[in-house]
């Protein structure tokens, strides 16, 4: 999935001297308040870190609370969609005017009416709604269904992003994963349009059939002018 | 349409018409909101007048109004929080408390999907369904009757159920909102001057969420900051307001009696002042102690399902956090206290020993001074007070509390010094005041009258920093006495100060706070909590009586110094103004030493003992004369 990313930070984690009995859990408290909040100098959504303290030794501030400024690298998981990603989630709830996700368990995901492409219809199938694709009657979104689609936007404070089904790769996940395989970029550009595979078909045919006709002629012409030289 | 004309008149007209399709309401709506953006706002206009509309709705209106609610639902994608502030102010302005069932269903539909659509309006909607805790502030009279009759609980139920299903639906779709809503929750918090009523169904909608699905999210902070209010209206209740009584008793004289039942009254001389009339006066008019009597009231009920549904021990994991940040610290706090107190009775084998044990801790190795006299005081009031504490665990906690006395006071050499060994003298005195109540329950089982004899209590009460002169007299000489009776130490009998309650020594180790005579778990005074802590608390009475019945007979002659302390004035008065000379002709007769006709008071009148409600004297005791 796009948005997710791994990167090292060095970070000054300053801890109160009460606790510098206990720096390592003190270290873990402080860098789990930066779990699910959207930080600015990561660029991210923090969702796990993995600290590693390299030396014993801590820069002491001065100041009215003797704060401790512990250097240490950690690994950090960030996720940071930006437009035009492409992202999976689980779908919660469906409705004629939107379809809700839910990405990795913690942020919510709204794609509304007009960025669900029409090749989509909403039906009411036995009492449970679902969309379900015109041109592929497997294809359906319902609750539960893991879903790709893109990033329109997304809000850094709730962590609420707006995606769209637009694009023509978007769709129930699984599905997309099953099927795309067997088709080039063009040849699906086709299948969207039987009507004109069907005409070319009979084009191939009528031409095949034409230089079969041509070849026959052919052959009893040469055959014609072998025999009068022979003569 | 029927939305496109004046909302009065006309909207009955057209309703007769054709119904329209979902689609078209949609269709219209959708535009409306639309031209609003562009800055055409007529039907827009209406549509917001349609929301604002809620005096008195006829069914037509009812029906017009639900029907916009759900195109709105339908047309969320296509709000915006500048362009339609207006409607937005008016959807948020709805109270549930207002409306029937259908409108409370469709609003909360709508405020579902808008909580979903945008980030930038779920704080709105919890907000707006949080200050649905409470009825609408402007007709708060009419809600206040309302609730007292049948219909108006099953209002209450029906806004409430809606509301907290509603916070788990968005849960559902939003699953960062319990964050949020412990943040507005905790914000919005009323403060301790608003009505009983509101405050009390604020608070049971904490509890609620504490309990429902979101608990483990929200929970913790929900009792942490319903602990803080506890105690905020706890130390909103004066000292003057509760005790009026005379100093120059001993400690254990002061304590109301445990009357079986209220009928049950031995015919007394004097005034009868029986424990109801007495909480009567004290707290009657105040209205503080109300409001804290009904969230005790609340948050016991609370802890009994909580225990009933096994979650007892998390819940009691964060109330022991709240309880050393807060209420240890607090000064002196009265009734907050018996939050743990009735959470311990629910579990004493985890949570009571967890609480001894996070006391014994403090009190060991702490780290402030103050505090750990205060941990040892509750420490101490818990062990004696507790009923369903078993001896043996009394008398391994003594052993401990014993034991670092012992390894404290061998280290110093030093000569009675109040200030300086107060934290001894604390251990001390607690020591003191659990073996007054539990010296005849251990003494019963003979392993542990053993262990209580091998527990270096003699050598500690001997030692050259002399304890026994500067704790409480009273203590001091009830423990004594107690001593003596049931021969277990050999203490000696020399000292000053009988029947005086406290003395300069006291006092000093006491500090200003008067650690010295702080017993937090002393008889409880509020009314409609009481029944939950009752069964479970020791009365001194109680003790007492098992004490003195085997002794009658020999009463008048040892006794008669001691008996001072045990007898009440005849005339004791209600009145304050009488209370003074009567602590006047007290204190001339205590210094007389021929013994008080008080035999026929001790065979007769043990249970009819007319008493004043036993607790921490104000601190400026003397002073107050």
């Amino acid at each position: 999935m796009e948005g997710l990313k791994e990167s090292e930070a060095n970070l000054v984690v300053y801890l109160h001297p009460s606790m510098a009995k206990c720096v390592n859990d003190a270290i873990l408290r402080e860098l789990s308040s930066l779990l699910f909040t959207y930080s600015e100098t990561f660029d991210g959504v923090v969702l796990a870190y993995d600290p590693n303290v390299r030396s014993n030794l801590a820069k002491i501030l001065p100041g009215i609370h003797p704060y401790l400024g512990v250097r240490l690298k950690a690994k950090l998981l960030l996720f940071s969609p930006k437009p035009n990603m492409l992202l999976e989630g689980e779908v919660v709830k469906i409705s004629r005017q939107s379809i809700h996700a839910v990405i990795l368990g913690f942020s919510s995901a709204v794609i509304a009416d007009e960025d669900i492409r029409d090749e989509f219809k909403y039906k009411v199938k036995h009492g449970k709604e679902v969309f379900v694709s015109r041109h592929h009657k497997k294809h359906k979104i319902k609750v539960g269904t893991m879903i790709r689609f893109l990033v329109k936007s997304f809000d850094e404070e709730i962590l609420h992003i707006s995606g769209s089904l637009v694009a023509v790769h978007t769709g129930c996940a699984r599905w997309l994963d099953a099927n795309l395989e067997e088709w080039s970029q063009a040849d699906r550009a086709n299948a969207q349009q039987p009507k004109l595979f069907v005409g070319m078909i009979l084009i191939l045919i009528f031409a095949e059939a034409l230089a079969l006709y041509g070849l026959i002629v052919g052959i009893i012409l040469s055959s014609r002018a072998g025999q009068s030289r022979a003569d | 349409m029927g939305i496109e004309l004046a909302p009065q008149q006309t909207v009955l007209h057209d309703m007769d018409e054709l119904s329209f399709t979902d689609s078209e309401l949609d269709y219209h709506v959708r535009n409306a909101l639309k031209a609003a953006v562009q800055g055409d706002c007529d039907s827009y206009n209406q549509l917001v007048a349609v929301i604002h509309h809620k005096e008195r709705l006829v069914p037509e209106e009812v029906a017009l109004l639900m029907t916009c609610l759900k195109a709105l639902t339908g047309a969320v994608s296509c709000m915006h929080i500048v362009h339609h502030r207006s409607l937005l102010a008016a959807i948020f302005g709805m109270s549930l408390w207002n409306y029937g069932t259908d409108v409370m269903d469709a609003l909360v539909e709508l405020l579902i999907s808008l909580a979903a659509s945008s980030g930038q309006y779920v704080d709105l909607c919890l907000e707006m369904l949080v200050t649905n805790f409470m009825p609408p502030s402007s007709s708060s009279t009419y809600f206040i009757e309302l609730l007292k009759q049948p219909r108006g609980i099953d209002k209450k139920h029906q806004v409430l159920d809606r509301v907290h299903s509603t916070f788990q639906d968005i849960a559902n779709l939003v699953p960062l909102s319990p964050l949020r809503l412990e943040k507005i929750v905790r914000d919005r918090m009323p403060n301790i001057y608003t009505k009983e009523p509101f405050i009390v169904m604020y608070v049971e909608n904490m509890l609620t969420l504490e309990s429902g699905a979101a608990g483990k999210l929200v929970g913790g902070s929900m009792l942490v900051a319903i602990m803080d209010r506890l105690i905020d209206l706890d130390v909103e209740i004066a000292w003057d307001d509760i005790l009026q009584d005379d100093f120059s008793k001993g400690i254990f004289d002061m304590e109301l009696e445990d009357l079986e039942g209220f009928s049950d009254h031995v015919q007394q001389d004097g005034d009868e002042l029986t424990r109801e009339s007495l909480m009567q006066r004290f707290f009657g008019g105040n209205l503080v102690a109300e409001k804290l009597d009904s969230l005790l009231v609340l948050t016991f009920e609370h802890l009994e399902s909580c225990s009933g549904s096994g979650r007892l021990i998390q819940v009691f994991e964060t109330l022991l956090q709240s309880f050393q940040k807060t209420v240890l610290t607090a000064y002196k706090s009265k009734f907050a206290q018996f939050v743990m107190f009735y959470a311990c009775s629910l579990d004493p084998e985890n949570c009571g020993k967890m609480f001894v044990s996070t006391l014994v801790n403090i009190f060991v190795s702490g780290v402030s001074p103050a505090w750990r006299m205060s941990a040892v005081a509750y420490l101490a009031s818990y062990l004696s007070r507790a009923k369903f504490v078993a001896p043996s665990f009394v008398a391994a906690t003594l052993e401990s509390l014993v034991n670092w006395c012992f390894d404290y006071c061998n280290k110093q050499d030093g000569d009675i010094n109040p200030r300086a060994h107060k934290i001894f003298y604390s251990g001390c005195q607690a020591i003191m005041y659990v073996l007054c109540f539990r010296m005849r329950s251990i003494i019963s089982v003979p392993r542990l009258r053993s262990q209580l004899l091998l527990m270096r209590i003699e050598d500690i009460l001997r030692h050259p920093l002399k304890p026994l002169e500067v704790c409480l007299p009273s203590i001091v000489e009830e423990f004594l006495r107690l001593a003596k009776r049931n021969r277990i130490f050999s203490v000696p009998d020399t000292f000053v100060d009988y029947g005086m309650l406290e003395s300069e020594l006291s006092r000093a180790f006491g500090g200003i706070e008067r650690l010295d005579t702080f017993f937090p778990f002393d008889p409880y005074l509020l009314r409609k909590s009481d029944r939950f802590i009752r069964p479970n608390f020791v009365y001194w009475s109680m003790v007492r009586n098992s004490y003195y019945e085997d002794d009658e007979d020999e009463s008048a002659s040892d006794e008669d110094i001691a008996e001072a302390g045990i007898s009440i004035a005849d005339d004791i008065s209600v009145d304050e103004g009488d209370a003074h000379l009567d602590e006047f002709d007290y204190a001339l007769d205590k210094m007389s030493i021929t013994p008080r006709d008080s035999s026929t008071k001790f065979g007769g009148r043990i249970q009819g003992f007319v008493q004043m409600p036993s607790k921490i004297r104000p601190s400026t005791s003397p002073e107050s004369l």
